[in-house]
């Protein structure tokens, strides 16, 4: 395990060994529960709420805005269902798009089997969503819009701060599901105008199993796991307190660490030029500028992305083929898929990303080891190559 | 380096001990598991995938699961219903390892880099003078052979079996010395994709259901049943006629009847195959050989003669319940020398 070149930062990140020790007090004699009343609990809400605050800092958000949840899917889940219930009189039109996360997907497709009506917002072959096609489906029923921040295959960045200037202006609250941006671009909930926010801690070298929901004051939600009075009322669970103090530490170390995204982007960039001057019938996918720093996806016309993983797994290189959720189906990426990209050609799809312990020797050592591997499936591909599998 | 192998991973011992064998012998093996089904069935489901990934760690092997479910629908699942619905008893495993298995794995396991495909079968290959043949597994109890009748020679040459020339009890014990026997799963033997409750709830949910007759050859009625899927011929249980003596399916014509008979009248001599396939060189004119017409029975003496694309094949002695749909694999001692589909008997 101890030589893998790392190359799959968008499924998830090593934790940082400043964040394990940060939470191992909280596993071993810091276990009180931060809702009871002796001094050993007092120690852990004290950890829990100064962890709220380093979270709040890095968004810019108050710590009151701050709500912990189990990571990414959970607060996308509650963002969505949590505003949906709480609108259902008002109106039942939610508009997202098509190259959202599971997350955000599966829980609209739920509640459209509901009776509510979804607008699933297209975009063009960099995928960037249509902003026009948003604002023309806006109604009076319209009672959320959700668009991601960044794109978890392809690390296109989304005009959130339009889409969210656009929702402000006909009153209607608007979510981001900011998994794949916080902790690797800069960003502030007040400048951007989001009134929602999902996080993970995972994502950016924090431990797993712990995210959060930024919710703006006076944004109408439910809550989502009905129970005790914790995390004032709107998330009933004990705290995660390890998990919550690593996601805290995390925040910190991206607030001070935010700089490394290019040294991130040049390496990237290095993978990019190195790949498409050895490999022919390479694409890039995404948009070239408008996306995220260690984000790296392509397609290899006529091979399979399953095979190139697999051998670049025997080479000790870990990579990936749409998102981790989806790489066992065989379905073509939705994300691909939606920027228009033929299925044939979305099969061979690849996805590097890079993060902050990605080195200079470990991206010429990919694009050593891509091109012979490449080449050799070409060669015997048995459909020849114009048919891969 | 040494020759990459690709090993199929069932999650049993049996694949695991010819993993474990391979990586003794000095090669380079990585597993690979399929997942071909998911509903609470008994084989290459999230389970089983799960054993095999045990067994790869303990064998310290690389090993990767390839979700081959929608190939695997619609090559053997429909397969096999579509067989039923046409009154025939489908041969699913032959169908498996010819489309699946030795089919789009084995292919997935070239564009790997391996140079060759094993399964933990009991079969042999063995070249005489470069030229490959396909034998009876050397615990004649556990011979697959029958299932694998099915490959061409070009095939065969990308695969290894290395535990054919075991016996089962030997498997058994390498697999206790491994300190594999507690991770694999239970023997697979029954058609891995159905649930517990057998074939005709599967079929009736694919098919539907409707009134069959129930009659003998006379065409005197003798009763009717709804579920008119699943009979195979020879069958006696379940028909629930009372005749006062035996009665077996004679035929199967699903919506329309099925026809009941004693015993005796099971037996023919023979049958005609399908869609050859000749592993050694096709026959001029007749050939004595031993015929196998389903899985678990023995090889009879019988005189087989290719006649424009199809096989007829005359048997010595009279055979109970020859089933359209089986296979006829066709030995001459331990060799398999070819197989054919059984289209119609007599």
């Amino acid at each position: 395990m101890s030589d893998i070149i790392y190359m799959d930062h968008n499924a998830t990140t090593p934790m940082a060994p400043e964040v394990l020790e940060a939470m191992v007090p909280w596993l071993r004699e810091g276990y009180g529960n931060p809702s009871s009343i002796y001094r050993l609990a007092q120690e852990a809400r004290e950890a829990v709420e100064t962890a709220r605050e380093k979270v709040a800092d890095l968004l810019g958000a108050d710590p009151s805005e701050i709500y912990f949840t189990s990571g990414g899917t959970e607060a996308n889940n509650w963002a969505i269902k949590g505003v949906a219930w709480a609108a259902k009189e008002k109106g039942t039109h939610i508009i997202t798009s098509k190259i959202e996360h599971h997350s955000i997907l599966n829980v609209c497709r739920y509640l459209e089997g509901l009776g509510f009506r979804v607008t699933w917002a297209d975009v063009d072959r960099y995928g960037l969503v249509d902003i026009d096609q948003i604002s023309d489906s806006i109604t009076d029923q319209t009672i959320l819009i959700s668009i991601m921040f960044a794109n978890n295959e392809v690390g296109t960045i989304e005009p959130v701060e339009e889409i969210a200037r656009l929702a402000k202006e006909r009153g209607i609250p608007f979510h981001t599901d900011a998994v794949q941006v916080v902790g690797k671009l800069p960003l502030n909930v007040g400048e951007l105008g989001v009134d929602l926010l999902s996080l993970s801690g995972h994502k950016f070298y924090g431990p797993k199993g712990i995210g959060a929901l930024y919710i703006r004051k006076g944004t109408k939600l439910h809550p989502f796991h009905h129970g005790g009075e914790h995390e004032r009322g709107m998330r009933a669970g004990t705290e995660n307190v390890p998990g919550i103090v690593g996601l805290g530490k995390a925040c910190q170390m991206a607030q001070e660490g935010i700089e490394d995204e290019e040294r991130v982007k040049g390496l990237r960039n290095r993978l990019w030029e190195g790949l498409s001057s050895r490999i022919d019938d390479i694409l890039l996918n995404g948009h070239p500028e408008r996306r995220l720093a260690g984000t790296l996806n392509l397609c290899v016309k006529y091979v399979e992305g399953e095979s190139m993983l697999l051998n670049l797994d025997m080479e000790g290189i870990a990579a990936s083929s749409g998102s981790a959720c989806t790489s066992g189906s065989l379905e073509p990426s939705h994300v691909l898929t939606a920027m228009g990209i033929p299925p044939e050609v979305a099969h061979g799809s690849l996805r590097f990303s890079l993060g902050r312990k990605t080195t200079e020797e470990e991206v010429e050592k990919v694009i050593e080891v891509l091109p012979p591997i490449v080449e050799k499936l070409r060669a015997i591909s048995p459909f020849g190559k114009r048919r891969p599998l | 380096m040494a020759d990459l192998v690709a090993v199929a991973m069932s999650g049993g011992v049996d694949s695991g001990v010819a993993a474990a064998l391979l990586k003794k012998k000095g090669h380079q093996v990585v597993g690979l598991t399929m997942l071909l089904w998911g509903e609470g069935s008994r084989c290459c489901s999230p389970q089983e995938v799960r054993a095999a990934r045990r067994i790869a760690q303990k064998l310290a092997i690389p090993h990767y699961t390839l979700d081959l479910r929608p190939s695997f629908q619609r090559e053997v699942v429909d397969y096999f219903v579509a067989e039923y619905k046409r009154g025939r008893t489908p041969n699913p495993c032959a169908i498996c390892n010819q489309r699946i298995k030795f089919g789009l794995l084995l292919r997935k396991a070239l564009s790997l880099g391996a140079k060759r495909l094993a399964t933990g079968h009991y079969a042999r290959l063995e070249a005489h003078n470069g030229r490959l043949s396909l034998q009876k597994g050397v615990d004649a109890q556990k011979d697959q052979s029958y299932f694998l009748a099915r490959l061409d020679r070009r095939t065969l040459g990308s695969i290894l079996f290395p535990i054919g020339g075991l016996e089962k009890g030997e498997v058994r014990e390498l697999a206790q010395k491994l300190g594999l026997a507690l991770e694999g799963k239970r023997e697979s033997q029954e058609v891995c994709f159905l649930p517990p409750g057998g074939v005709a709830p599967f079929l009736k949910e694919r098919l539907g259901s409707g009134k069959t007759k129930i009659t003998d050859r006379g065409g005197r009625v003798l009763g009717t049943t709804d579920n008119p899927y699943g009979f195979t011929l020879g069958q006696r249980r379940g028909l629930k006629v009372a005749e006062g003596k035996p009665l077996y399916v004679l035929e199967i014509k699903p919506m329309e009847e099925i026809v009941l008979g004693e015993e005796r009248d099971l037996y023919a001599k023979m049958l005609w195959a399908t869609q050859p396939n000749w592993i050694e060189e096709e026959p001029l004119g007749k050939a004595r050989v031993w015929v196998k017409i389903r899985s678990r029975q023995e090889p009879s003496p019988a005189v087989i003669e290719p006649q424009g694309g199809r096989v007829r094949v005359r048997f010595d002695s009279p055979q109970r319940a020859i089933t359209p749909g089986q296979l006829a694999v066709f030995y001459q001692g331990e060799k398999v020398l070819g197989s054919g589909w059984i289209e119609e008997v007599g």
